[in-house]
């Protein structure tokens, strides 16, 4: 079976994010980009499972603008075997993004999609979820552990109150959590090879698919910064500043 | 406006986030339902009757309900979005499991994990680990929306009587079955609502050094949290990380004791009314938001803490 992973380029997690000072959104300019963390442990997944025959061919699949090349780029190099951009230089939302790829899928019949939990640019947490009803799909989100059982899957979620464990049988959608595997880094040859490795490109409104925007951006704004603290010399005296402040 | 708000609840008592979630309800102001789908959880919609300000309390009661599988509550909660102008559901693990469903089946934008209510259709919502805060209008004729429980106030648990009405439900998701669930037991507040939160990171070094932590959250009936570099090494439960991609809370005194403070575990405590540091590292960036730090090593300085406290 062919699994299909979304993989999105995003501001990489170190780097300390600042607002432009128009307010109309963060600073991108020769900001490190990288692939969502969250997407590394899907193509991981995607990966194990063709390792386990369970799965015969990994699709990566992102949608941005050409630079997005990139991080397929890097699916390849970690293994994917093929590669697929649609390309857009707008932003778009994640029901748009569902929808997308609610197209791939159409067209190239995986009986498992792997998104990431959620992006950590936009933490939105709904793309996967939103492709799993478009689809009809059982889905199967925050996963730490997939067992492939006869065309399900025993998935342990992530809750917050502990974990759960629900059955999914195939075709269905996993979003995955940090805990579900550590990613493989790309050896040297590999990141080599996947630099020659064909993309497939499409057009975002190649699909005739309304991909405006829903929600308005009106501002976007630094969040209030904490005022500094002080240091105090031993625990005696941190009791007695808490006291001070009739927290304790 | 008419508002539903979808409850979270274990079929035995509502989960606290749905009470913050009709505190953001009554500021976008309207009349407020809250729909209790489960499975024989007629305590929840008591409670839910005695809520401030709900006029109606909607009951839909299934096998197929009990354990909150996303297709069928997605499914039920899709055949009656369309009559209200907002839904709402805490953007917990529950309602972030659902609502996306909903918004792809009404061919809608969902607001996720909304801080404030600017206006009936304008809300603010944190960005890129709550490194930024983002305003957005929505122009979807039904607004969905997910509410972070430490940015409002719950409202009053008593004084409603709202009446209660049967809502059918027969569009069971033949393909997902819920099979067991492992709940992490703890006789400390919950991390959610706690008043008091101590959390330990990697510098606590093992799963019985967590004890420590354990230790002082006992002496000051606090709940526990933990870094996500403690829950991957096993100090502790996935349930305890505070972070980006954890849990966030707001509590009254934030203890982070051996943590960093990199920019994604802040992003779940930095609300917090009080920060105190314990690290023996001075230029640990959690010093830059702490209000009080002690620059130390953890374990002389915690045995020092339960001594004085
Ligand atoms: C996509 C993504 C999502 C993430 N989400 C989260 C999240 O939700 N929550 C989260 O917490 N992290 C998250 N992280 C991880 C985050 O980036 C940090 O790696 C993590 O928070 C570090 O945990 P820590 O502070 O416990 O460990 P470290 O950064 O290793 O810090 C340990 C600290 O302990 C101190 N120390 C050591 N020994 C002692 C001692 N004996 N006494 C006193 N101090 C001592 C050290 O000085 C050091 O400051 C995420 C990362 C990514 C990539
Ligand atoms: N532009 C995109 N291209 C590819 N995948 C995406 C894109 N946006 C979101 N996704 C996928 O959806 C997941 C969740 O994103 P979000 O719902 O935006 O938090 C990501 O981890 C990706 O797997």
């Amino acid at each position: 079976m062919k699994v299909l992973v979304a993989v999105k380029r995003v501001v990489d997690y170190n780097v300390r994010i600042r607002v432009k000072s128009d307010g109309t959104g963060v600073d991108k300019d020769n900001v490190v980009m990288s692939m969502n963390p969250f997407d590394e442990n899907s193509l991981e997944e995607a990966m194990q499972m063709k390792e386990a025959d369970v799965a015969s061919e990994v699709i990566a699949v992102s949608i941005g603008d050409e630079k997005s090349e990139d991080t397929l780029r890097s699916a390849f190099a970690m293994g994917a075997d093929r590669a697929i951009l649609i390309k857009t230089d707008v932003e778009l939302e994640p029901l748009a993004i569902a929808k997308l790829l609610a197209k791939v899928v159409e067209q190239e019949s995986p009986q498992v999609a792997i998104l990431g939990k959620q992006a950590i640019d936009d933490d939105s947490n709904q793309t996967g979820q939103m492709l799993s009803a478009m689809l009809g799909w059982s889905q199967g989100t925050f996963a730490s552990n997939a067992e492939h059982v006869d065309g399900a899957i025993n998935l342990t979620r992530e809750t917050d109150a502990g974990l759960e464990t629900i059955k999914i049988t195939l075709p269905a959608v996993i979003t995955t959590d940090l805990r579900l595997n550590t990613p493989r880094l790309p050896k040297l040859p590999a990141i080599m090879k996947a630099k020659k490795k064909p993309i497939e490109t499409h057009e975002a409104d190649s699909f005739g698919i309304d991909l405006a925007p829903r929600l308005e951006v009106v501002s976007v704004a630094a969040p209030a910064e904490r005022a500094a603290g002080i240091i105090v010399a031993n625990a005696a005296e941190l009791v007695e500043k808490l006291k001070e402040a009739e927290a304790l | 406006m008419s508002i539903l708000v979808v409850a979270e609840h274990d079929n035995a008592s509502l989960i606290s986030g749905t009470l913050s979630t009709l505190a953001a309800a009554k500021i976008i102001g309207g009349d407020i339902t809250v729909l209790v789908a489960g499975e024989n959880a007629g305590s929840v919609v008591t409670e839910a009757q005695a809520l401030e300000g709900v006029s109606k309390v909607l009951v839909a009661d299934n096998a197929a309900l009990a354990d909150g599988l996303a297709e069928n509550i997605g499914n039920l909660v899709s055949s009656i979005a369309g009559n209200y102008s907002h839904v709402l559901t805490p953007a917990s693990n529950f309602g972030k499991n659902f609502m996306p469903r909903v918004a792809a089946k009404l061919d809608v934008m969902q607001v996720s994990d909304i801080v404030e209510v600017v206006s009936a259709d304008t809300f603010v919502r944190p960005i890129y680990a709550g490194n930024a805060l983002m305003t957005v209008k929505s122009n979807d004729t039904v607004k969905l929306i997910t509410v972070r429980s430490t940015a409002f106030d719950a409202v009053e648990a008593t004084g409603g009587s709202a009446a209660v009405e049967d809502l059918a439900f027969s569009d069971v998701f033949a393909g997902s079955s819920f099979i067991s669930r492992d709940v992490t037991l703890s006789e400390r507040p919950e991390l959610g609502t706690a008043k008091i939160v101590v959390s330990g990171g990697r510098g606590v070094g093992s799963k019985e050094n967590f004890a420590v932590i354990e230790g002082l959250a006992e002496k000051l009936n606090a709940a526990v949290g933990a870094s996500r570099a403690a829950v991957d090494l096993g100090y502790a439960p996935n349930d305890c990380q505070v972070g980006q991609t954890g849990k966030v809370v707001a509590p009254e005194i934030y203890f982070a004791i051996a943590i960093s403070g990199a920019i994604q575990h802040q992003a779940g405590m930095s609300e917090s009314k009080i920060i105190v540091a314990i690290n023996k590292d001075a230029d640990a960036p959690i010093f830059n938001i702490a209000d009080y730090g002690i620059v130390g090593d953890l374990f002389d300085v915690v045995p020092e803490l339960m001594e004085v406290l």
